[in-house]
């Protein structure tokens, strides 16, 4: 089998196992729900556990597979088009996911996270998909490596940030006796901590993510410089980077405002998010600019 | 109560009155409130993306003369707004003028404030510490050696013991409050965070100045040098020059740059995959060296850098007039139209010997297609090449002393050459030929293809203060938002012959390690 094959064999195989890892997590956190609201024993393990934390492993290991052999196909870093970035960005999500696992019990995060996973790597592989080319005399710079990777972690970093940020105004809402959040089907935000600590969690992702988005808007200036000559050029590209920035500025600043704490600040790193989002779809697939070759 | 003031209070005698400089003060304490640096934020984020929705001058001004010309009544409103250069737009300038304002008023009395307090011990710990969360107790036999093992546990543990810096500033007071003796210490961290912030907040500050005094020095030039040409740096040798007030022509270095060859490789898909300007540097010093300039590869020279913009090819033709003798001769430089290079260019033959003068068209195809009816390129590279083109006589218009746009024909007042059918004629010539032009016009001959390169040459000698500020906003950021912020305190009270030592702490709510930080100073302060 060459690389082709068993990159996109593999990412297959990560996305399916990330959609078993979903109905597991799923599942498990409605137990632990239930129990709850029984006020019975949660056993620490089950099968469901079980199941979520090795699918989570191994479609890990599948997914980095994924993202080598794809290297090695195209013969550069594998975050050059849109199906690249987002096979990365979603390996980034993933990993800063179990990361967080590792320190706490983020169990409540599962579902969301592989979720997007599934998501990410299925839109990839189904509409994004490309075949690996040679890279452009513009693309070929140390640059490539260490400006968009930082990016793709970044915006891994920032989703997981945002899915917490998301189960953190769901949580509250639910407290304060939402109609849709107190719903059955919504029971599995009971397992998640309460909206304080939820938004701590959400900064600490959030002011990484800022500090990464920092670095890269840096060093995509400093790479601009070399490539095209000038270092800032309000290309499309890097006004919706400014604005994905200035609107986390923004959020970091509106926690310790006044008025501003809990709910609202949370919603701008909502948007924030979005804004990410539409840097990364609109401004590569309907605006013109000098990154348009990042398009599909 | 407070008694409600208006702007023009004289109506209400008694209270008091602002008066100018009242006023001044309440302006500048709002710009200055984070409320209202957080609205400038937003506006200014919500205030970019307009630019990246239209259409701009700076970036592509003819897009912009396209918009207005499709949209003629929206486009000339949206110009009035400044909606087609958002950057250099008066409101969004306020807004970051005003955002910039609000931070150095935020940050320069803050800056003091922490020189100031340098060397202060931080303050003494409370009397009670109750109301603290995060809290934990243990009885002792003695106050004073408790506090002193307290103290030894909060010196810095693992590498961080190697800088030699105290992790906490530490006060200890002995005190007696309602009849207790106490023992207390209280200790702070935070500082890093603190400096971490400002110098971020500076940082921010050394960055706008860096992009405005940039804007002010700088120059860039842009030049195409054919293979085998030479550039001189000099504004007059430039084919578009621009640069900022503070710079003037006298200081450009007079180098000169000697395009050897010019490498382009494509793969099998036709798609670049390398460009290479091997150039021939010759410096006022009398050094010379040879270089290659890549896309990502800009050549530094004296302060300034060249940097490799484009490429295409420049034909070398010959024009004869009717009587025989050269009108034109030279490369002429054809602007690549797609990634096959089907390239366009003008030739405008003004100095005819007797007759009208002659305009060209053509199009350039490295590998043209076996039938030349679509004249649109195969490949990039010049596997067959054929120019098609157009003759067109009359008056180029070049007398006027509007500068023209070279790789333009304007035709108001030309009129294209006629073949037997009445339409206007389509010629195709290949190198090494020799054309003659209808009606007798004269001839054409095509020599040589070669290819030239599209320079840009800058020069901003800000960019290391950039960079060194872009550096310092980086790490000042990381330190304000993951350096710790804590506050210790732990009080050994004696009453009665009984001593407790309780110990508190604070930190933000994101910090987690604070219990565990209790437990330890509890397990150090114990016997």
């Amino acid at each position: 089998m060459d690389p082709q094959n068993i990159s996109v064999a593999a990412l297959y195989g990560a996305a399916a196992l990330y959609a078993i890892a979903l109905v597991a997590s799923s599942v498990r956190l409605a137990r632990v729900a239930d129990a709850k609201a029984a006020g019975a024993e949660v056993p620490p393990h089950d099968r469901a556990s079980g199941i979520a934390g090795a699918t989570v492993n191994v479609g890990l290991i599948l997914h980095a597979v994924g993202l080598v052999a794809r290297g090695i196909d195209a013969g550069h870093v594998p975050w050059s088009t849109m199906y690249e970035f987002t096979i990365t960005f979603s390996f980034a999500a993933m990993v800063a996911y179990v990361v967080v696992r590792r320190v706490r019990d983020a169990a409540w995060l599962g579902p969301a996270v592989t979720g997007m996973a599934t998501v990410a790597l299925g839109l990839a592989l189904a509409v994004l998909y490309r075949e690996a080319t040679t890279l452009q005399p513009a693309l070929q710079s140390a640059w490539l490596a260490i400006h968009v990777s930082v990016a793709t972690t970044a915006t891994g970093v920032l989703s997981v940030a945002f899915l917490a940020t998301l189960i953190q105004l769901a949580r509250a809402s639910r407290d304060r006796g939402s109609r849709i959040f107190t719903r059955r089907e919504w029971r599995r935000l009971e397992t998640a901590p309460a909206p304080k600590t939820l938004e701590a969690l959400a900064f600490r992702l959030n002011a990484v993510g800022f500090i990464l988005w920092t670095f890269t808007v840096i060093a995509g200036a400093i790479w601009a410089e070399h490539a095209w000559g000038r270092y800032w050029g309000w290309d499309p590209k890097e006004i919706w980077s400014f604005v994905v920035w200035v609107i986390y500025a923004a959020y970091l600043h509106a926690r310790t405002t006044q008025g501003w704490q809990g709910r609202r600040s949370s919603v701008l790193a909502l948007a924030g998010f979005a804004a990410i989002i539409l840097n990364f779809t609109l401004v590569n697939l309907v605006f013109q600019g000098l990154h348009s070759y990042a398009g599909v | 109560m407070a008694r409600r003031v208006k702007l023009d209070n004289y109506v209400v005698p008694e209270a008091p009155r602002l008066g100018a400089r009242g006023w001044l003060r309440w302006v500048w304490r709002q710009v200055t409130s984070m409320r209202v640096a957080l609205i400038l934020l937003l506006l200014l984020g919500v205030a970019a993306i307009p630019g990246s929705v239209l259409p701009q001058r700076p970036r592509n001004l003819s897009a912009v003369l396209t918009y207005l010309a499709e949209h003629p009544k929206a486009g000339p409103l949206l110009d009035r707004l400044g909606l087609f250069d958002v950057f250099g737009s008066a409101w969004f300038t306020a807004i970051y003028l005003l955002l910039f304002a609000s931070l150095i008023g935020c940050i320069v009395p803050r800056t003091i404030a922490h020189t100031r307090a340098l060397g202060d011990p931080p303050a003494a710990a409370p009397n009670s510490l109750a109301r603290y969360q995060v809290r934990g107790e243990v009885r002792v036999t003695d106050g004073a050696a408790a506090i002193a093992r307290v103290r030894i546990a909060l010196r810095p543990a693992g590498w961080l013991s190697l800088t030699g810096k105290a992790a906490y500033r530490i006060r200890v007071d002995e005190r007696v409050v309602k009849g207790r003796g106490q023992v207390a210490l209280a200790a702070e961290s935070g500082r890093l965070r603190e400096w971490g912030n400002l110098a971020f907040h500076l940082a921010l500050v050394g960055i706008l100045t860096c992009i405005g005094l940039g804007a002010f020095l700088t120059y860039r030039g842009q030049a195409i040098v054919v293979e085998g040409d030479t550039f001189t740096n000099a504004v007059v040798s430039y084919d578009s020059f621009s640069a900022g007030r503070g710079f003037s022509p006298e200081t450009l270095e007079p180098f000169t740059l000697t395009l050897d060859s010019f490498g382009a490789d494509f793969s099998a898909a036709g798609r670049a995959t390398d460009f290479r300007a091997n150039v021939t540097l010759d410096e006022p010093s009398g050094a010379q060296r040879e270089a290659v300039i890549r896309v990502n590869k800009p050549l530094g020279v004296d302060g300034a850098s060249v940097y490799l913009q484009g490429n295409g090819y420049a034909p070398s033709l010959t024009v004869r007039d009717s009587t025989g003798a050269v009108a034109l001769s030279g490369p002429v430089p054809f602007l690549p139209k797609d990634a096959a290079y089907t390239s366009t260019g003008v030739l405008k033959v003004p100095d005819v010997t007797t007759g009208p003068q002659i305009g060209i068209r053509a199009t350039l195809l490295p590998t043209a297609p076996s039938g030349i009816d679509s004249p649109v390129s195969l490949a990039p590279q010049p596997l067959n090449p054929v120019i098609v083109f157009q003759v067109w006589t009359g008056d180029l218009g070049l007398d006027s002393g509007i500068p023209q746009n070279v790789y333009a024909l304007d035709d108001a007042r030309l009129s294209p050459v006629r073949g037997a059918d009445g339409r206007p004629a389509v010629l195709a010539i290949a190198p090494g030929e020799t054309l003659e032009l209808p009606d007798g016009l004269g001839s054409i001959t095509w020599a040589a293809l070669p290819r030239f390169a599209a320079f840009d040459i800058r020069a901003d000698p800000t960019l290391p203060w950039l960079l060194a500020s872009a550096i310092l906003a980086l790490a000042g950021l990381s330190a304000s938002l993951f350096g710790p912020q804590r506050r210790v305190w732990v009080v050994a009270s004696t009453e009665s012959g009984t001593t407790v030592v309780t110990a508190a702490a604070l930190g933000p709510d994101h910090d987690e390690g604070l219990p565990s930080l209790v437990e330890r100073l509890i397990a150090a302060a114990s016997d």
